[in-house]
């Protein structure tokens, strides 16, 4: 099993291709639903941040959801059920690090399934799939 | 026409005088000109009289993005057209950073600024409004960082939001300010900032992060797979590793660099201030505009001691890039890497665009030496290679002390002919030039480009290209052919809008499949007819706004100082804005009489 990892966010020009390429996956272009967010941190010159699902063992977003949409994934992270999700928002909110994203369009949330589409996008080695015991 | 126009057909009104915005359905503009340079002059036309005041309520800012626009690498610039305060005549600069997708995911394809406002304020744009705020707390702050700063603060967005602010150059009406954004990019040339300054209009702040249906996502996909890789390739790779300075070496081994207000094309302290030693001792960070893998902005550390504390310290960030190194560098003889940035460091947090001032204070420098002017004038002693007293400069051209720096303030062009020695004063028709001195068809291009800009036709690599191949000179009928071909082509992908650096990689064809992903059924061939018409129609607005070509002064320091073809001839140059002249006066003259389409020479 697979899992997405920031390898070294100093490494990021702050270019957003792994953003846009995560949003494409879906026939989209633009950055609404993507499940990657990349922002200065503080200033450019400072560098980015990338914040994305880091594969929780025990993720509280999945507990927050009284509706039981998100689903545990192997290897970490969560699965969501579209059809059971009722776009309440508890999952946004229980995620310390900022990584679960909102599609505002059809009111859903929007978490890294750690498919590594997006890697291949990234020009400068930022990112990268990693196995996982 | 392809649906896909309506993705950004929607263009979006800020009126300052009444405080109130509305959008408009132009999808009429969207289809027929594609986007960028190619709506934006369609809608500067509609909106500012020909005799208006730059810097008066009827002038407007117009911004524009395109069909690529964050959907193909690259695609990351945004064109704004107004009239510039600096010569009087409608003016185009474009910017990158993060202006561009903010703008596209807001949901709108241009914006236009228009009126003015009474008191100070910023405004903010979002996918449903405007809102306006009051900047007073903002107006008058001493460095165009901390305004990006106190915003960002302030605002949300981050990471999908663009921040463009002008200096207090801009609120002084320097007629070159810049507006910046994100802090290190810039609609630098042609005083956008003064524009801005007129209108009150501190800062423009858009947000967004709409989404768009593909209608083809699986050709999309491979298209966009095919022009990502050719972005990450050889044709990009310069500006990736060094950026835009790795010219200043090549340029001075050419003897095309021009040092001391022109005075010669070599430069004995090139090599300090070259890419290659700023990336050894100075670069700290490579950034990228949205929807670019080059990277070529280069920001440079300098870390300072307090001369009233030992061992405390601060550390500044500073962009570097060819044409602050040019003007602000060898043009002034300054060969101390880190008097350079500190130099550079305050034309960024004064907001003035950094060719213009090193041209302007390399006239000034020149002048000073000559006996033109006097130290009561200048204040400072200005002499080669002292950055100190350069920094104290900027800031009095801001400020504006006394007579003498009010005039600097308007341009070399208007100094020179005030104070005397027009013959040093390097400009075309009234704008400095940038940092090429490479030979005729360069020279010839500054001075019938729309922007009097490099970038306009890109002679500069033209010249360089004859310099590598010992070719003869083409005839004056022939450069102006070739020039006025590249400046039309280069209407397509300012309409894109895709940034010049991709221009090896945005071939006609590769703009075609582009286009074709996205449902347009436009061919190569006529891509390249639009792209002649763009061109046509805004030099016929210029003209229409009394532009004459033929008066304009060729600065006699130009054609004195040999360029690596030679001495550049005054009427080889003549001759080629003659031969443009015609071309689009005969346009012009068509427009006046409603028959613009039946140009059969064009």
């Amino acid at each position: 099993m697979k899992r997405f990892v920031v390898v070294d966010s100093n490494r990021c020009v702050g270019c957003h291709l792994c953003v846009y390429a995560c949003t494409n996956r879906f026939g989209y272009v633009g950055m609404g639903k993507s499940a990657i967010h990349v922002r200065s941190a503080g200033g450019v010159e400072r560098g980015f941040v990338v914040v994305v699902c880091r594969a929780c063992k025990d993720p509280p977003c999945a507990r927050a959801c009284p509706v039981n949409a998100l689903v545990l994934r192997q290897g970490g992270g969560v699965i969501l059920n579209t059809a059971k999700c009722i776009g309440c928002g508890y999952c946004v909110n229980a995620c310390d690090i900022g990584a679960v994203m909102w599609d505002s369009e059809f009111m859903k949330p929007v978490i890294c399934t750690h498919c590594g589409y997006c890697v291949g996008f990234c020009p400068h080695g930022v990112i990268a799939l990693e196995e996982v015991r | 026409m392809s649906s896909w126009v309506k993705t950004l057909s929607r263009v979006l009104y800020i009126d300052l005088s009444r405080k109130q915005f509305w959008v408009e359905d132009r999808e009429d503009l969207f289809s027929k000109w594609l986007g960028g340079t190619g709506v934006a002059i369609q809608l500067y036309k509609e909106e500012v009289p020909r005799r208006a005041d730059p810097l008066g309520p009827e002038n407007v800012a117009v911004f524009a993005i395109g069909p690529l626009t964050g959907v193909f690498p690259m695609a990351s610039k945004v064109v704004s057209i107004f009239k510039s305060p600096l010569n009087g005549y409608v003016a185009e600069s474009h910017a990158g950073g993060r202006a561009a997708t903010a703008i596209r995911y807001a949901g709108y394809g241009a914006i236009v600024v228009k009126g003015s406002s009474d008191i100070p304020i910023y405004a903010i744009v979002d996918e449903e409004k405007v809102r306006f705020r009051d900047a007073g707390a903002l107006w008058g702050m001493r460095s165009s960082e901390t305004v990006g700063r106190v915003l960002r603060e302030a605002l949300p967005g981050a990471g999908f939001r663009t921040i463009m602010r002008i200096g207090r150059a801009g609120e002084r009406l320097v007629r070159y300010s810049n507006l910046a954004v994100e802090t290190y990019r810039h609609f630098g040339r042609m005083g956008l900032g003064a524009v801005f300054g007129s209108k009150k209009l501190k800062a423009l702040i858009v947000m967004g992060r709409r989404g768009f249906k593909l209608p083809d996502p699986k050709t999309y996909r491979e298209v966009y797979k095919e022009i990502f890789e050719l972005t990450k390739g050889p044709a990009t790779r310069k500006y990736h590793d060094l950026g835009t300075a790795a010219n200043i070496m090549v340029l001075d081994k050419l003897g095309a660099l021009p040092t001391r207000n022109l005075s010669s094309g070599r430069f004995e302290g090139a090599r300090e201030i070259s890419g290659e030693k700023l990336a050894e001792e100075n670069l700290s960070r490579r950034l990228a505009c949205t929807a670019c893998p080059v990277a070529c902005i280069h920001l440079a550390a300098i870390r300072e001691e307090y001369e009233d504390e030992k061992y405390f310290y601060k550390i500044e960030f500073v962009p570097y890039d060819h044409e602050p190194i040019y003007a602000l560098g060898c043009n002034l003889g300054i060969s101390d890497r880190y008097g350079l940035l500190k130099l550079i460091k305050v034309v960024e947090d004064e907001g003035v665009d950094s060719i213009s001032t090193g041209v302007v204070l390399a006239w000034a420098t020149e002048a000073l030496e000559r006996g033109i002017i006097t130290l009561k004038d200048t204040l400072v002693e200005l002499r080669w290679g002292n950055w100190r007293n350069y920094v104290k400069a900027v800031s009095y051209i801001v400020l504006q002390p006394n007579d003498f720096y009010r005039t600097l303030a308007l341009g070399v062009e208007e100094a020179a002919a005030k104070y005397g020695g027009l013959d040093f004063a390097l400009a075309y028709n009234r704008v400095e030039p940038a940092g090429y001195h490479t030979g005729p068809l360069y020279h010839s291009s500054l001075a019938i480009g729309f922007r009097h800009s490099h970038l306009d036709g890109g002679a500069y690599s033209m010249d360089q290209n004859l310099v590598a191949s010992g070719g003869p000179t083409p005839s004056p009928e022939e450069a102006a052919k070739m020039i006025i071909e590249e400046e039309s082509w280069r209407q397509i992908l300012n309409s894109m809008v895709i940034c010049l650096f991709a221009r090896g990689v945005y071939g006609r064809s590769a703009v075609e499949k582009a286009l074709r992903s996205l449902g347009y059924s436009i061919d190569a061939s006529k891509l390249v007819e639009l792209g002649k018409q763009i061109y046509l129609e805004k030099h016929a607005v210029k003209i229409l706004e009394g532009f004459e070509p033929e008066k304009m002064r060729i600065p006699r320091r130009a054609l004195e100082t040999p360029t690596p073809l030679g001495n550049v001839s005054e009427e080889y140059v003549r001759k080629i804005v003659e031969h443009y002249a015609k071309l689009v006066k005969e346009y012009a003259k068509k427009i006046e009489s409603g028959n613009p389409e039946k140009c059969v020479s064009c």
